[in-house]
C-alpha cells in the first residue's frame, strides 16, 4: 500500500455525543501549539496558525455572536472566499449549536436572497466589500434578517449603516467575556449533540428551486470517519482549501476529514494565485470536482501546443510509456520489465516535470467527484502517475457513498460502498444508499423529503448498474437518461465529458431525447481556439465570430469524429452546432458547480435544437443582450449546422 | 504642517522649445490632501507642466515651491526624496524584470544600507530588506490587488496590469505628491474603474493620504474623482474650480471641445 505518513492516523470512536467543536477541543488539547492546523498566504508569506490560535479565533467569534443573541438552531448565513477567518465564523457558529449556511461566492443577489429568505438566516457574514453590497441589496427584501458581519475592512470605510458590524469587533467583545469567564464556552461545546444539525446546503439544483438538505454533526463526523477508514490521512498532510465552502465536498475535507486527521488546511492568496500556490504546498491529498481535472489536461494540452517540436516528441514518448504502463494496471495486467524501465526514465524526463506544473508532485490520493470525469481525462492521470479516484456521493448523504479503492481503479466505475454504507439498485435502476451519512431532510419541504428518504434509503435520482467486481456504475441522472426516437437509450452525459477531451471544447450540450439521432451543441473554448486561429491568421472579430468561422467548424467536427469512432452507430454525433457564446452561471445556463440546466438550456435555445432536425444549412436567432445599466440590444445572427458524416473524414457543409 | 500652506504652489512658470511656447506663465496652487486634475486639449501643456513639477524640464522662468519650500533648481532624485513622485504616460518600468524588482526600485531613495553591508548582507542589510519588503506586501502589492503577478516579468504582462505596477512603482516610493499622467489612458471600462479606486484609495486612506496631480483625458473619471480642476488651452491657465464649475464655464467647452455640448462624456 502507498499509505503511511509519519505520524498515524488519530483515531476516534464517533458517539452519538460527539460533536464537530468538541472535536475541535480535543484535537487542541492533543496538538495545542506544536502542530498546525492552518496556513494562509498573506503579503506573500505563508502564514502558520497553531491548533491553539484556532481554537482561540473560534472562542472569541462564539462568544462575540452569543452576545449579539445568537442562540441555539438559528441559521447564519456565510459568503466569502477559503480564509481562515470562514472556518472560523463557521466553527463559532457550530460551537453556539447554530447552523451554518454557505453561499456560493459568485451568486447572484436573487439567490442570496433565496437562500437568506427560506433558511430564515438571522445574521450574515460576508467577507468584504463586495459580499456586504450583495447583502445590504437583499436587506430590504429579507425581513428576518437582523445583522451583516464583516471581515475585511477593505473598501468599507465610509459604511455606517448600524446594521453592519466587523467582525474583529465581535472577537474583541468575545475575548473580553473568555477573560471574565473562561469555561463559558466549553459550557456552550458541551451542550451539543452530535445528532444537532451543524450545516444546511443549498444545492444546485439542475431544474428546480435550490432545496436546503440539513446535515448533523454525526452525519459529517461519520463522512471523515468512513474516508479516514479507506485512506487513512496523517496529521503531517497538507490539504489545499480552494474551493468553495458551499460544496460539501469542501466542507468534508476541511471540516470532517480536517478535524478527524487533524492536517493542515493551506488557503491560498488571491483566488488569481490558487495555482501557483497549490504548486507551492503540493498536497499530499486533492478532491475537486472533473473542471479543475479537466482544466489541469487543458493547461498541459495547450502547453504542449505551444512547445517546440523537439519538447513535443520527448512529453509525447513520456507520455505514450505513462498510457502504456497506466492501460496494464487498468488490465490487471503485470507490467513487463521492459515497460518499467521505459517508465522509469519517462518518469525522470517528463511525467514528473508534469505533475510539479500542476501541483500534483505529492499527491497520495486524488479525489474527483460532484459529476462525471470523462474516462480520456481518467486515463491521462494515471498516465502521468497520478493516483485518481473516482467517488460517486451527493450532499444529502454528507458528501460521498462509494469510492475507488487503491488498485482497483476502472475509469468506468465509480467504486465500492465506504464502511457502513449500503448502496443498492432498485428495480428501476434508481441507485438507494443507506447508512449514518444519510442527511436529515430538506429545509422546510417535508414533501421533498418524504420523497428523497424512503426507509432509510436515500433515492439518488441517479440511474446505474452494479458490475461484475461489485463496483457501481452510474449511468446518468435519471431524468436525463434519453431514448432516441428509434427506441434506443443513451446517457448525454457521457459523450459530453467525452468531447470535453478536446482542447478546442469548452462545453458540450448533448440533444436527441424523442429524437431521430443525436446532435451536441459545443461551447468552444475561446483561450485555445483564438490562439489556434492566430497561428493559422484566421482573423475574427469576436467569440461569436471564430466560432463561426468554417476552418473552426472544420477543426471542432474532427473532434466530434473522433469521440464517434469510439461509439456504437445510434449514439454517434450526427449533427452540431457551435453556440455564438459560452454558457454561463449568470446566465442559469449551468449550476455553481457547472452541471448543465438541460431544461433551461431546451427552453432558451429551443430554436437551436430545432435547427439541428431540420434541413435548413444555417439556424437564424435573435440574441439580446442586457448591459449592466438594464438597457438592452437585440441582433440577429446564423448559426452554422454541421452533418457529422459517418465514414469520409473532413467533409463538413 | 500648516494646511495653509500648500503642497505645491507654482509661479508664473514659463516654458518654450525653440519657438513653440509650452506654457505661459501658469501658476497654480495644489492643497494637501486633495486630487487636482489639470485638463486640455492635445498639446495645451499638461505633460510639460508635469515634467517641470518633477524637475524632468527646467523651465525658463516662474517658480515651484513644495511644502513652502523653493525647489525650482532642485533635480529629479532630490524631489523624488522630498516625497514627490510620479508616473508616466507611456509606461516607463524594465520590461526585462519582475514585477517586484520593478517596485523595489522605487523604494531606492529609501535604502539605507549600501553596497558593503548589502554585500555582508547579515544585521542592517537583512533587516532593512525585510522592511521594505513588509510594506511593499502589505501598503502596495495587496492595495493594487497584484498578488498573483509579483514575480512575473514585466514585459509579458498585459498593458492595464503593466498600468498598474507603474502607480505601484510610483507608490513604492512612499509619496506625499503623486503626479498621474494619464493613468487611465488605453484601459477599458473595469480597469478604469479599478485604477479610479485605487487613486481615491490612496488618497483618503488614512495610510497614504496622498495629494494628487492627475493628468487625465478621460472626462468621466476626471469629473467623478477630483476635488478642483484645472484648464489649460496654449500653455495658458483659462480657469480652475470645482468639477461642476469647470464643465459649466463655457470658455472651457469652447476651448476644450470645439462645438460640443458637454464635456461631460458620461461614460454609462
Amino acid at each position: 500500500m502507498r499509505h503511511g505518513g509519519s505520524a498515524p492516523p488519530p483515531t476516534r470512536e464517533i458517539t452519538r455525543d460527539l460533536t464537530l467543536p468538541k472535536l475541535l477541543v480535543e484535537r487542541v488539547r492533543e496538538f495545542g501549539d506544536r502542530r498546525v492546523a492552518m496556513r494562509e498566504k498573506e503579503y506573500g508569506i505563508w502564514r502558520s496558525i497553531t491548533w491553539a490560535d484556532y481554537l482561540a479565533r473560534v472562542r472569541e467569534l462564539a462568544l462575540g455572536l452569543s452576545t449579539l443573541g445568537l442562540r441555539r438552531g438559528d441559521k447564519v448565513a456565510l459568503i466569502g472566499h477559503n480564509r481562515p477567518e470562514g472556518l472560523w465564523t463557521e466553527m463559532a457558529v457550530l460551537a453556539l449549536g447554530a447552523v451554518a449556511v454557505w453561499i456560493y461566492q459568485d451568486a447572484l443577489a436573487d439567490e442570496i436572497q433565496y437562500i437568506v429568505d427560506h433558511s430564515d438566516a438571522r445574521f450574515a457574514v460576508g467577507e468584504g466589500q463586495e459580499e456586504v453590497d450583495k447583502l445590504l441589496g437583499i436587506r430590504e427584501r429579507s425581513p428576518r434578517l437582523e445583522r451583516i458581519l464583516w471581515d475585511d475592512p477593505k473598501g468599507l470605510r465610509g459604511y455606517d449603516d448600524p446594521v453592519l458590524l466587523g467582525l474583529a469587533e465581535v472577537m474583541g467583545t468575545g475575548a473580553r467575556l473568555a477573560d471574565e469567564d473562561p469555561e463559558r464556552f466549553d459550557r456552550m461545546v458541551a451542550e451539543g449533540r452530535g445528532d444537532d444539525l451543524a450545516l444546511l446546503f443549498y444545492t444546485s439544483g439542475t431544474s428546480a428551486q435550490p432545496k436546503g438538505a440539513l446535515l448533523s454533526h454525526l452525519n459529517l463526523l461519520k463522512m471523515g470517519q468512513h474516508m479516514m477508514e479507506v485512506d487513512p490521512v496523517s496529521p503531517s498532510d497538507d490539504f489545499v482549501s480552494f474551493l468553495p465552502f458551499a460544496w460539501i465536498g469542501e466542507q468534508m475535507m476541511s471540516i470532517s476529514c480536517g478535524l478527524l486527521a487533524g492536517f493542515t488546511i493551506n488557503f491560498p492568496e488571491e483566488p488569481e494565485t490558487v495555482q501557483q500556490n497549490i504548486r507551492e504546498i503540493a498536497p499530499q491529498v486533492i478532491f475537486s470536482p472533473p473542471r479543475i481535472y479537466e482544466q489541469m489536461v487543458r493547461t498541459t494540452q495547450v502547453r504542449h501546443l505551444d512547445a517546440p517540436r523537439l519538447k513535443r516528441m520527448v512529453h509525447d514518448w513520456g507520455l505514450g510509456i505513462g498510457y502504456a504502463i497506466a492501460d496494464r494496471r487498468f488490465a490487471r495486467a503485470p507490467v513487463p520489465a521492459y515497460l518499467r524501465a521505459a517508465g522509469a526514465l519517462a518518469d525522470v524526463l517528463v511525467l514528473r516535470k508534469l505533475r510539479d506544473h500542476l501541483g500534483l508532485a505529492r499527491v497520495r490520493d486524488a479525489y474527483t467527484g460532484g459529476a462525471a470525469l470523462g474516462p480520456d481525462h481518467f486515463r491521462f492521470f494515471h498516465a502521468i502517475g497520478v493516483n485518481l479516484k473516482q467517488i460517486y456521493g451527493q450532499t444529502e448523504i454528507a458528501g460521498i457513498s462509494v469510492l475507488h479503492r487503491d488498485g482497483h481503479v476502472k475509469f468506468d466505475t465509480v467504486g465500492t460502498p465506504l464502511p457502513e454504507t449500503e448502496v443498492r439498485i432498485a428495480p428501476d435502476g434508481e441507485i438507494l444508499s443507506r447508512g449514518p451519512c444519510v442527511f436529515q431532510g430538506y429545509h422546510k419541504m417535508p414533501e421533498e423529503t418524504a420523497r428523497t428518504l424512503r426507509d432509510g434509503w436515500l433515492h439518488s435520482g441517479d440511474i446505474g448498474f452494479m458490475d461484475a467486481d461489485g463496483h457501481l456504475v452510474v449511468f446518468d441522472r435519471r431524468k436525463d437518461v434519453m431514448t432516441l426516437a428509434g427506441g434506443s437509450r443513451f446517457a448525454p452525459q457521457y459523450l459530453e465529458t467525452r468531447l470535453k477531451f478536446s482542447p478546442y471544447i469548452k462545453d458540450a450540450w448533448i440533444i436527441g431525447d424523442g429524437r431521430p439521432y443525436v446532435a451536441a451543441v459545443i461551447c468552444i473554448d475561446a483561450a485555445v481556439v483564438g490562439r489556434w486561429a492566430e497561428e493559422r491568421h484566421i482573423a475574427y472579430l469576436s467569440y461569436q465570430d471564430l466560432s463561426q468561422k468554417p476552418e473552426v467548424r472544420a477543426l471542432v467536427t474532427e473532434a466530434v469524429r473522433r469521440v464517434n469512432t469510439g461509439l456504437p452507430g445510434e449514439a454517434r454525433v450526427r449533427r452540431l452546432v457551435n453556440l455564438h457564446k459560452e454558457l454561463d452561471a449568470d446566465d442559469a445556463e449551468l449550476t455553481r458547480t457547472r452541471k448543465l440546466r438541460r431544461v433551461f438550456l431546451e427552453e432558451r435555445y429551443a430554436e437551436v435544437a430545432a435547427g439541428l432536425y431540420g434541413e435548413a444549412p444555417v439556424i437564424p436567432i435573435t440574441i439580446i443582450i442586457t448591459y449592466e445599466d438594464g438597457r438592452t440590444s437585440t441582433s440577429r445572427i446564423a448559426l452554422h449546422v454541421v452533418t457529422v458524416s459517418p465514414d469520409a473524414p473532413g467533409a463538413a457543409t | 504642517m500648516d494646511p495653509l500652506v500648500p503642497r505645491l504652489r507654482i509661479a508664473d512658470l514659463f516654458m518654450a522649445f525653440g519657438g513653440v511656447v509650452a506654457l505661459r506663465g501658469v501658476s497654480l496652487e495644489v492643497h494637501p490632501g486633495e486630487i487636482l486634475s489639470v485638463i486640455g486639449p492635445n498639446g495645451a501643456g499638461k505633460t510639460v507642466l508635469l515634467n517641470c513639477i518633477n524637475g524632468l524640464y527646467r523651465p525658463q522662468r516662474g517658480r515651484i515651491f513644495y511644502d513652502g519650500q523653493e525647489i525650482t533648481g532642485r533635480r529629479p532624485h532630490e524631489r523624488a526624496r522630498l516625497g514627490l513622485s510620479r508616473t508616466f504616460q507611456k509606461i516607463e518600468l524594465f520590461l526585462g524584470m519582475t514585477v517586484l524588482d520593478n517596485i523595489r526600485l522605487g523604494r531606492h531613495v529609501h535604502m539605507r544600507t549600501g553596497l558593503l553591508q548589502g554585500a555582508v548582507y547579515h544585521g542592517p542589510a537583512a533587516r532593512e530588506e525585510e522592511a521594505h519588503r513588509a510594506f511593499i506586501e502589505r501598503e502596495i502589492i495587496d492595495l493594487l490587488e497584484i498578488h498573483h503577478v509579483r514575480d512575473a516579468v514585466v514585459g509579458m504582462l498585459p498593458y492595464g496590469i503593466q498600468k498598474r505596477v507603474e502607480l505601484a512603482r510610483a507608490l513604492a516610493l512612499a509619496p506625499r505628491l503623486l503626479l498621474l499622467d494619464e493613468p487611465m489612458a488605453g484601459l477599458n471600462l473595469e480597469e478604469t474603474e479599478d485604477m479610479a479606486r485605487f487613486i481615491i484609495e490612496v488618497n483618503e486612506s488614512d495610510r497614504w493620504q496622498v495629494t494628487c496631480v492627475l493628468v487625465e483625458h478621460d472626462m468621466g473619471v476626471v469629473m467623478d474623482i477630483s476635488h478642483r480642476v484645472v484648464v489649460l488651452n496654449f500653455g495658458e491657465k483659462i480657469t480652475e474650480g470645482s468639477p461642476a464649475e469647470v464643465q459649466a464655464n463655457p470658455e472651457v467647452v469652447r476651448a476644450y471641445l470645439g462645438e460640443v455640448e458637454g464635456i461631460y462624456a458620461t461614460r454609462r
